[in-house]
């Protein structure tokens, strides 16, 4: 029914540290989700909730530490890795030439996905009554909702959302919150970066500042190299 | 194969609906030509002469031009990400996209190639020679032009920093495209500069896909 193996073990991260260019954004950040399981990620610009979400769809690799599924480093099945989650970046990959459910099946398909659930997708988001629109018509929420829509889709254990709720309206807040509890009791785990008190049962809370290094190098030092 | 499929048609669907992609390709080549016989003077031995050699350099150039439309959207809007994501390797994402870009660029440009040989006064003989040369030549500047593309993303002016990096690597597409027909009016024959086009063409196959989906990563690390 949920279309994927819901007790498969708990998603660890263990020890990460992440470098964006010269500077080191954090280090020693451990946690564990268990299926079911929501942790939001919360802290101050720039304190690494993107890049934590990007290491841990394995779009980037971590400086330090790995992460694993189950006991097995995802970084031995990238592309089993890949398979099992879902990642809504602040970037809504929709391409306004394309119509919206043409935009749903396309990344349907790009997950080998023999039938996706694209009417209980559009439904859910109250995309229906689009459904044949050009995504040059939509609205910043209506873009954000055809983003999350792709999570209900094709089923997949991991969400990695990132600001989900940017630019939604209370309605599509609510309906991202209803999919999250559905996603969860099914046994699926969700990972938000956010800055929006998120309604959330029992969701394990992050504080990016807790794993900010101690400054290491003066910055000056890089001006006057460059 | 049906991720490969689905993702090389919503190439062509992108290409066709943002209208002008093609024919902006197709608008500089025919334009770039026609603009040769009104500088060099309409006199027919001059434009015989050099006809092959202006209809490549100006298939070369339109290639370029197309470029930044292979990688620069996807990379801006968050798709590039999701490609990364999605079941196929990103060889197999360079390899469908490099193939609609083929076919709306180095496909029209071949398909109107024999009304712009005549316009230069080029044997008739000659022209499906010409034809040959560029179906077999414009995969391998769709291919190489990848890994420029992929290269530069990012960069501040892409489309300069591409067509540097790309025009010295379609050398030999252009030597043996054009040799192909100097060969074939001269007599000694067209086909070692064809098989070479074609040899050109399966070794780019493989190869640029790899280096394209490296320089992807680093683009999307």
């Amino acid at each position: 029914m949920t279309g994927f193996d819901a007790d498969d073990g708990d998603l660890v991260a263990a020890n990460l540290a992440c470098r964006r260019g010269e500077r080191l954004i954090f280090a020693r950040l451990s946690c564990v989700l268990p299926p079911g399981g929501a942790l939001l990620l919360i802290g101050a610009n720039g304190s690494g909730k993107s890049s934590l979400l990007r290491v841990l769809a394995s779009l980037l690799a971590p400086t330090e530490g790995e992460v694993s599924w189950g006991g097995v480093p995802v970084s031995t099945d990238v592309p089993g890795h890949h398979a099992r989650l879902h990642y809504v970046g602040h970037l809504d990959a929709i391409k306004p030439a394309l119509g919206v459910r043409e935009t749903l099946s396309f990344w349907a398909d790009m997950r080998g996905a023999a039938l996706p659930k694209t009417d209980a997708a559009l439904a859910d988001f109250a995309l229906d009554a689009f459904a044949d629109w050009p995504c040059r018509w939509l609205s910043a929420g209506q873009r954000r909702r055809l983003a999350l829509a792709r999570l209900i889709a094709t089923p997949a254990p991991l969400w990695l959302l990132d600001e989900p709720t940017a630019s939604l309206d209370p309605d599509g807040e609510a309906r991202l919150v209803a999919a999250i509890a559905a996603h969860r009791a099914a046994g699926g785990r969700v990972v938000i970066a956010t800055h929006q008190p998120l309604v959330l049962s029992d969701a394990s809370v992050l504080t990016l500042e807790d794993f900010a290094p101690a400054i290491e190098d003066p910055a000056d030092d890089l001006f006057v190299a460059f | 194969m049906g991720a490969y499929f689905g993702l090389f048609r919503r190439e062509l669907l992108l290409a066709f609906r943002q209208g002008g992609e093609i024919g902006l390709a197709l608008g500089f080549f025919v334009l770039a030509i026609v603009l040769f016989p009104l500088g060099v003077g309409p006199e027919a031995e001059i434009l015989r002469r050099i006809g092959v050699g202006v209809i490549w350099v100006a298939a070369l150039l339109a290639a370029v031009l197309s470029l930044d439309r292979l990688f620069a959207p996807d990379h801006t809007d968050g798709s590039l990400d999701l490609l990364a994501l999605s079941t196929m390797p990103l060889e197999g994402v360079v390899v469908a996209k490099c193939a609609a870009h083929w076919v709306t660029t180095g496909l029209p440009l071949t398909a109107i190639s024999p009304f712009l040989a005549a316009l230069l006064g080029i044997d008739s003989a000659a022209i499906p020679v010409l034809m040959a040369g560029l179906l077999l030549g414009t995969p391998v500047l769709s291919l190489f032009g990848a890994i420029a593309a992929a290269l530069t993303l990012g960069a501040r002016r892409p489309g300069i920093l591409s067509s540097l990096l790309v025009l010295p690597l379609y050398l030999p597409v252009l030597i043996f495209g054009a040799g192909a027909v100097e060969g074939y009016v001269a007599g000694s024959g067209a086909r070692p500069h064809l098989l070479l086009l074609g040899a050109l063409t399966l070794a780019a196959l493989p190869l640029a896909p790899i280096a394209t989906a490296a320089a992807l990563r680093q683009a999307i690390d």
